[in-house]
Order: C-alpha cells, then structure tokens, then sequence
C-alpha cells in the first residue's frame, strides 16, 4: 500500500525503532524494535512488566518515547501526534481493562465509535444515515449483542464488554487494531468465540494482540513476538519461540 | 431545522416543565396585573419579582448542571458568569439614569462623578444602547470562559483541580470589582436604577413583563440544553464525562467538546444574571462570592444532578426553603439547614429530588423491573 507514497521510509504498517521510555529512572522499553506488516496480525506475549502496555501507550499516542522512532503508513511520525490525531489515523486501541461508556445503550457505544467527523459542530447536528444505521446493526450482529442493544453497557458482563470494545475498534474501522488482553477473565468458550471473531478481524485489518494465554494464542495461530525488560527476546512462530531457551527461562518456564 | 434539534426526543418530563414554565409565564403576571389588590387570587408585585428571582437562579442551575452533570466539569465559579451578565445589563441601566442621577451629569453615573472621575472609561462605550449591552450579556461571559477554558482544558485540568481554580477565578474578580477604580462602582455596584427601554423598572407592568421574559428565557435555555445533550455531541460529552481517556482514543477533541459546553453554559449563566439584575434592583461585588457559586452547586445536587429540570427545580425549592428560613425567627439557622440539606442528599438521595421520585415511580409501576435500571445522569 505504500508503494504509491512517494514519502514513505518504510513499507510496514507500524515501525518502531530503538525505542526507549524510562519513567522516574525506571527504563520501561529499551531500545525496542518492531514492524509490522499491512494486514499481518502479530501477537506479544511477555512477562509481566516486559513493557507491553507501554509500548501500547506509546503507540497510542499516551506516552511520548524519550528516543527512537515510530512511524506510521511509512511516513507519518506518531511521537508528534497525541490521542485524538493517532485514533483519527486509523489506529484503535482495546484496552486491557475493559473500558466501555457504562451509563450509554450498548447502540451508543457502537454509535460513538462508528467512524465519522469527530468535530463539535458534525456531532453537534448529527443525523445517523441508513447505512450507518446498518452497519450498526452489522456490528451488532457481529459481536452478538443486536438483542441487547437498548441495554446500559454498564449492565453487561465482563465477558460481553470486551466483546463491545472489540465491536466499537470495528466501528472505528482503524487501519490497525491494538487489542490488549481480549481473553482476560473469560470463560475458555468465550476465549474460543473471541480467538474466531479476531480471526475474522484480521482478514482485514492488521491486528497486534497482547495475551498471557498461550492456548489462545495456539488458536490464533501467528506470528509470536517476546518481549522481556521492555525489548524483544524473540520473534517468530509460536513452536519456535516456546523452544527457545531464554523464553522457557524468563516466561513460559515460571 | 432549528425547532427539529431543539424539539427532538423530548419525553414527557420535558413537555411537563415547559408547560409548568409557560403557565407560571403568563399567569402570574395576569393575576398581578388584572385581579384587583383585594382579590384573594391576587398576586402582588413582591411576590411576582422574588419568584422572577427564582427563575433567575433556576436558568443559573441549568447551566450549571450542562457542565456538571453531562460533561462533569465541577465549576466552583459559575457564579461569576452570572455576574458578569448582570453587570452588563447593570451597566446598561445606569446609562439609562442620564442625568436623573444625583448629580445630575448627563454622561457619568454617580459614582463616577463621586469619584471625580471626569470622562466615561473607554469600557463603558456602547452601553447605552440595549442591543449592544445584550451582546455583551453573551460576549462577556462567554469569552471569559472560552479564554479560561481554553488554557484549563488544553493542559488537562480536571477534577478537584480544575473546581479550584474555577473558584479561584470568581474570587479574582470580587476582589476586582470591589476596587472603586475598576470603574463598576465598587463596593456598592450598580443601582438605583429608573428605566429599561424607556419602561419604569419600578413599575408593576414592568415587573410583569421582565418576570414573563424571565419565564421565556428559561424555556429557551432549558430547550437549548436539552437539545445539546441528546444530541450526538451530548453522548460524547457523557462519554468525556464517564472515561474520558477512552473518548480520546476513539478520536475525539476532548478540550474542544468540554469548552463548547463551557462556554455555552457560561453565555446561559450571563443571561440569567442579566434577568435577575433590573428585577431585583442591584448588583455589586457579592455576587461575585464563592459562597454563591457553591450554593449554585447545592441546588442542582438537590435537584438532581444530569437531568436539567432536577437542576432548575432545587434552585426554586432550595431558594423558596432560603426566603422562608431568613424570614422568621430561624434566619441565624439557615446556613446549618443548608449544610445539613446537602449532607442529606448526598448520603440518602444520591440522584436528588427527581432521581428519587423518577426511581419510587418506577417501582410502584413495574415491581420487577424487566428494562434496564435508570442510572442517574444519563436521559
């Protein structure tokens, strides 16, 4: 896709390079790098503390990196940008709490997300067309809450929000999705559900997901990145990676 | 267009208050003005201006609560809007004096004559005519608080933070207004007032139209309101309100959404401030106290906090509860009745006075609630 940009430095999707953040002296990345593929979905597991969250952070736009690079579509440096401009350029963040607007109809939520002007007068004199009116109802069906879409979000389970925060990444329709810890608190039949709806995500749309589950990420079947101490320790798939020494050492082997 | 934004998904608590709030717009200034003293339907002018004194603070609640309930922005200074709208139509009385004042100087109010100042500060041009001091009931509250919420809501100020210096900004100006060459006639501000667009303020006819105007200006307030936050600019605002880093993430300019909604709201405080000052014939410094914007603060948790008509109904009932109290031999208790009231709303009527009948209603209708239970600030 960026073969027709003539400012592109790179074709990745996402890169990040030498990437380091310390916060009060604690250096949470350092020196991390990573690209990703338009249309690849990439998985990163890690010990706790590895820096998953931050790197995330910084990707988002949350967490200004004291050196390195992240570039974006080839050509766009992220660290310049804050939230509202990196959610503008098609990157969607899932965040490992699920953090969805409880006192809003589960319709609204989708509603909020669906991409749209973002702008205080577009909103302000907002009218729902019938196509985005379906694709609400699509996304609904989607994520299996199109009978409960008049109910409070805050009174769904934690099972079905973060099936709602992955519906609102899909109405966002980013370029790319960060999705931290989808699996976190589910049952092993909605760990599986989730594992298909990605899936079916990632078909078009590059995806990265931060998961301590492995089972799930045996499911998801990509490619494997470790990160340890805030840079990478390995990358590859995920039989590979599991036999490698120093992950079974720092991670798997606890 | 215009009716479709503001008439859209009003329930039926909306159409009661509207109702209510045209009723009393035309009743009571009829039953002042055509039913003669004696009559036991009769109501007199006094009564007619403290209620008007009501309404003034009921639009102030509304206000208040677009920015508190919805976007849950606690201003600790709303107060000030409220001052600043009324001391632009106070300054627009004072032009109107001419040289009926003491002294009698043409140009110069009395207190600037008193001062001996001799030429009307660059500031105070333009307020002699009525449109123009209008626009300054908007302008100059809703400049403040764009400049104000401008700077606040870029570095991300909010919470208990940003409720500080909110009452640190109408502190300011009190003591602003309270120096004598500020030029807004000091300690003792404005008044004396004689006419408004060459009508008697004094007079009942008077009193009755600007109590009729003060209902109409509510109505327009409340729809304006109401109309904000049902819109999709209102979900947003909510959302802000709710998880404001997730709104960020999805996108959207949070400082931009908050200052909209601040700004308007401060503009609505500036003409309910601006109602409020030919009826009750003053405005000075006082207003401008932290205590009043606290107080502000009070009646809309009373009332009930994200629902509009909750805001303006604790200001009536906490204000109506205010005149009784002071009026009798209880007046040096009423500051504990007020501290106690919100004590006790707070613990046993967290959503207020309409929360709690809206939730008391629901169970007596339907004893198990099949629908979604209805949280307190969302409508």
């Amino acid at each position: 896709m960026n073969a027709s940009n003539p400012g592109a430095l790179t074709s990745s999707l996402l890169y990040l390079d030498g990437v380091s953040v310390s916060f009060d002296g604690f250096k949470a990345i350092r020196g991390l790098s990573l690209t990703i593929e338009p249309g690849e979905m990439r998985a990163i597991i890690g010990p706790n503390g590895a820096g998953k969250t931050t790197m995330m952070d910084i990707i988002t736009g949350k967490t200004k990196p004291d050196v390195g690079t992240v570039m974006f579509g080839g050509s766009i440096d992220l660290t310049k940008l804050d939230e509202a401009a990196i959610a503008n350029l098609g990157i969607g963040r899932k965040f490992q709490k699920p953090t969805v607007f409880d006192f809003h109809t589960i319709e609204d939520n989708i509603l909020l997300a669906l991409k749209a002007p973002r702008s205080v007068a577009k909103t302000l004199f907002w009218k729902t067309a019938a196509a985005q009116a379906k694709r609400i109802d699509d996304i609904l069906g989607i994520i299996k809450l199109g009978d409960a879409r008049d109910r409070l979000a805050g009174s769904l389970s934690h099972g079905q929000k973060q099936w709602l925060e992955i519906g609102m990444l899909l109405a966002q329709d980013p370029k790319l999705l960060l999705v931290d810890e989808p699996a976190a608190g589910m049952t092993d039949g909605e760990t599986a559900e989730t594992a298909v709806l990605l899936k079916e995500i990632a078909k078009d749309h590059s995806v990265i997901v931060v998961e301590h589950d492995m089972g799930f990420i045996r499911e998801l079947g990509v490619k494997v990145t470790v990160l340890h101490e805030g840079s990478v320790l390995a990358e590859g798939p995920l039989d590979v990676v599991s036999a490698n020494e120093r992950v079974v050492e720092v991670y798997l082997g606890r | 267009m215009i009716s479709r934004f503001l008439l859209q998904n009003m329930d039926k608590r909306g159409y009661a208050f509207l109702a209510i709030v045209a009723a009393i717009g035309i009743l009571v200034p009829l039953l002042n003005l055509a039913v003669p003293a004696g009559s036991p339907l009769h109501v007199p002018t006094s009564t007619m201006s403290l209620w008007g004194k009501y309404l003034c603070y009921a639009l102030l609640a509304i206000s208040l609560d677009l920015v508190w309930g919805y976007c849950g922005i606690l201003s600790l200074g709303h107060g000030a809007f409220f001052a600043l709208g009324g001391y632009a139509m106070g300054m627009y009385l004072m032009r109107q004096i001419g040289s009926r004042g003491t002294y009698g100087n043409p140009i110069l109010p009395d207190f600037m004559v008193f001062l001996n100042w001799q030429e009307l500060p660059w500031y105070w041009y333009g307020f002699s005519s009525f449109p123009f001091a209008m626009l300054m009931v908007l302008l100059a509250p809703g400049l403040l608080a764009f400049i104000f919420g401008w700077f606040a809501f870029r570095s991300r100020v909010t919470g208990v933070y940003l409720s500080i210096i909110t009452q640190a900004l109408t502190y300011a100006l009190l003591l602003a207004f309270f120096r004598n060459d500020m030029g807004f006639g000091g300690n003792n501000g404005l008044t004396d007032f004689k006419d408004i667009l060459g009508f008697n303020v004094q007079a009942q006819a008077t009193r009755a139209a600007l109590f009729s105007m003060t209902c109409v200006m509510l109505i327009a307030g409340f729809l304006i309101a109401r109309g904000i936050v049902v819109s999709k600019l209102g979900k947003v605002v909510i959302a802000i309100r709710d998880a404001e880093s997730r709104t960020r993430f999805l996108g959207y300019r949070v400082d931009r959404f908050k200052l909209f909604v601040f700004t308007v709201s401060a503009c609505m405080a500036g003409v309910a401030g601006a109602l409020y000052v030919p009826q009750v014939g003053i405005i000075n410094p006082s207003e401008f106290a932290p205590a009043n914007s606290i107080e502000t603060v009070i009646w809309v948790a009373v009332g009930g906090r994200g629902t509009l008509v909750g805001a303006a109904l604790g200001a009536v009932v906490v204000n109506y509860a205010k005149t009784v109290f002071t009026s009798g031999f209880m007046a040096p208790y009423w500051l504990f009745a007020l501290g106690a009231l919100f004590v006790f709303v707070t613990i046993f009527m967290p959503k207020g006075i309409l929360g709690t009948a809206q939730q008391l209603w629901e169970k007596r209708r339907k004893p198990a609630p099949t629908a979604t239970p209805e949280p307190a600030p969302a409508e």
